[in-house]
């Protein structure tokens, strides 16, 4: 029986950043559908975390396009991506030590009143925190005490800060970038129930990791990147890790092998 | 019974991470130690004098009187130490504002008046256009920190020389004296100290409870994680230091009142002792901590020492001498406690 066909949430063409005479990215082809998890594979250098800045509104393409959900989009800061409905979770976590668990989650969204007073309007704290603790609810990550800086936490903790924060406001995709890098196994468990978390919820996942086993356990598809281009992509059900590694490596790739550089 | 093993585990990590000893909030340290200064002076002054250091509402009033002036300065510097920043040209505002705010201020009965023609004006005039400079030369700082990249210490610095300059050109250094009686209230009696706690209820609850305090301490601790979050970094720069030069414009008409005359020269070494007051209180060189609770209390230290040396009868330049090395003293205190944080950090 076939699936219905799927509605493309993110879709890349030709897209392409080059820093001067260095090619990052090359001519990337590439498409999330609605409900997808997929994850972004490759050796260091391969473009991945290119790629995520890009479509993150970090940086400019140099050339190519970026299609959400259906329409041709610009985005000129993280902002805008995140108007557009994209949460990032980067590797630095842009978390800020000396606040406590609520400011960090609503850093540049929070909750305001006596709206008149401009800048110096008053935060809504109360409500922060409740929303604070709905939100750590759902990544099921205990903290036991929410007002304490956050510089005070495990690397686990601080994570899941930065991830439920974006799992709080995403609407349409959501981003992470090697969000188990720095973490024991407890924690690394954790965070994939978040993200199996957000598979049952619906929402599209870019998985940049580098940890095969993760990878093959949580997505649908598999992207693997390769000297600034796109090599392949392979469903889960129809690979094995050997495979990945050896597109990886450039071994065997079922794209058309190109020069990377000029 | 794995997950028994697991669950137990998952307890005992986070019961390791709530016993990380905590320090005391800064704050109560600083009360402490101000308890514990004004203790000593006490004992001493029974041991040396036989009589009360504290026991003197005269004293009293003098030692938060003399502290309020500078404290308004202090209150805007904290803010800006706590972006990350600092402010050296706080002195050469308070200097520079004195000296014009005073101009508008002037009485017609004076025969030598700067604007002959602008006397007698209402006290609102010369206050206005007395803060309106502070805040400024306050724009300046924050636009040449925030949109040309150079450090707040170097551009701070060159207002400081500057705006001195400014003061002295401004009436080619000539005083400027013979206020209006309405200018001349603002800093009689006790209002100055009225206007001190004015200032920094005002500021704390700023700092504490809105939106300006809540990007002030975000962009102290990490300004790539605010900027991130989509605060407009630059321009939330430019107003903490505005509002720091006006608190020091400010403190500029406060000291020009009392004293019934405006000098070029007022005000030298003020940003100093606004720093020492906001370091001693807490507030880290470092950004992203400190309060204006902190740096009253700072400001309050430094007073009773003042006060105590005189008490005990101390020759003025022990004074000077032992107050620079308090000043040193309260920031390798800061240093000592930023290393602990970043240990602390390290190890959860």
């Amino acid at each position: 029986m076939d699936a219905p066909a799927k509605a493309t949430v993110l879709k890349t063409e030709g897209l392409t950043k080059r820093y001067g005479g260095i090619h990052a990215l090359e001519d990337a082809d590439f498409e999330l559908f609605e409900g997808e998890h997929i994850a972004i594979v490759g050796d260091n250098g391969a473009g991945k975390s290119t790629f995520v800045r890009q479509i993150t509104g970090v940086e400019r393409p140099t050339g190519g396009r970026i299609l959400f959900d259906g329409a041709e989009v610009s985005f000129s800061s993280p902002l805008d991506a995140r108007a557009a409905g994209i949460e990032a979770v980067f590797q630095n976590l842009a978390l800020a030590d000396d606040l406590d668990v609520p400011a960090n989650i609503f850093l540049g969204r929070e909750e305001t009143t006596l709206g008149f007073l401009g800048p110096f309007r008053f935060l809504k704290e109360r409500s922060m925190m409740a929303h604070s603790k709905e939100a750590l609810e759902r990544t099921a990550v205990k903290i036991p005490d929410l007002k304490a800086a956050i510089r005070r936490m495990s690397g686990g903790q601080r994570q899941c800060v930065a991830i439920a924060r974006a799992a709080s406001f995403v609407s349409k995709l959501i981003i992470m970038d090697e969000p188990t890098a720095a973490l024991g196994v407890q924690e690394t468990a954790q965070v994939e129930n978040i993200i199996r978390n957000l598979k049952s919820r619906g929402i599209p996942l870019i998985l940049v990791s580098h940890n095969l086993r993760q990878v093959l356990d949580l997505v649908d598809r598999i992207w693997v990147f390769r000297r600034g281009r796109i090599a392949g992509v392979v469903d889960k059900d129809k690979t094995d890790g050997n495979e990945i590694v050896s597109m990886i490596t450039g071994v065997k790739d079922t794209a058309s092998e190109q020069p990377s550089f000029v | 019974m794995a997950q028994n093993a697991e669950a137990s585990t998952v307890r005992a990590a986070e019961a390791a991470i709530v016993n990380v000893p905590r320090s005391l909030p800064h704050e109560l340290n600083a009360l402490i130690g101000l308890v514990g200064i004004a203790l000593i002076f006490e004992a001493l002054g029974w041991f040396l004098h036989g009589q009360s250091f504290l026991a003197n509402t005269q004293r009293l009033s003098i030692i938060i009187l003399q502290v309020a002036t500078i404290g308004i300065i202090a209150v805007g510097v904290t803010q800006v130490i706590i972006t990350g920043g600092i402010d050296l040209s706080s002195g050469s505002i308070v200097g520079a504002t004195a000296m014009i705010a005073m101009s508008f201020a002037q009485v017609s009965t004076y025969a030598r008046a700067v604007y002959p023609s602008l006397t007698d004006l209402p006290v609102i005039v010369p206050v206005a256009i007395g803060l309106g400079c502070g805040l400024a030369f306050g724009v300046i700082n924050g636009a040449l920190i925030a949109y040309s990249g150079i450090p707040p210490f170097i551009a701070t610095l060159g207002m400081m020389l500057s705006v001195r300059g400014v003061a002295k050109w401004y009436t080619k250094g000539q005083p400027v004296s013979f206020p209006t009686d309405g200018y001349a209230a603002i800093g009689q009696g006790m209002t100055p100290v009225l206007i001190f706690l004015a200032v920094a209820v005002l500021f704390h609850v700023a700092l504490r409870y809105t939106l300006y305090g809540r990007r002030t301490y975000a962009i102290g601790s990490n300004v790539e994680a605010a900027r991130m979050s989509g605060m407009n970094v630059e321009r939330h720069l430019v107003l903490v230091y505005a509002l720091a030069g006006g608190l020091s414009a400010l403190a500029g008409i406060v000291i020009s009142s009392r004293g019934l005359t405006a000098q070029a020269g007022m005000g030298m070494m003020y940003e100093l002792y606004a720093i020492a007051m906001a370091v001693i209180g807490g507030v880290s060189l470092s950004g992203g901590r400190g309060s204006v609770v902190g740096t009253v209390i700072g400001a309050l230290i430094i007073g009773v020492i003042i006060s105590g040396f005189t008490f005990l009868r101390i020759d003025a330049y022990f004074q000077e001498m032992i107050m620079g090395a308090i000043i040193v003293i309260a920031v390798i205190a800061d240093i000592h406690r930023q290393k602990l944080r970043a240990l602390r950090a390290e190890k959860s």
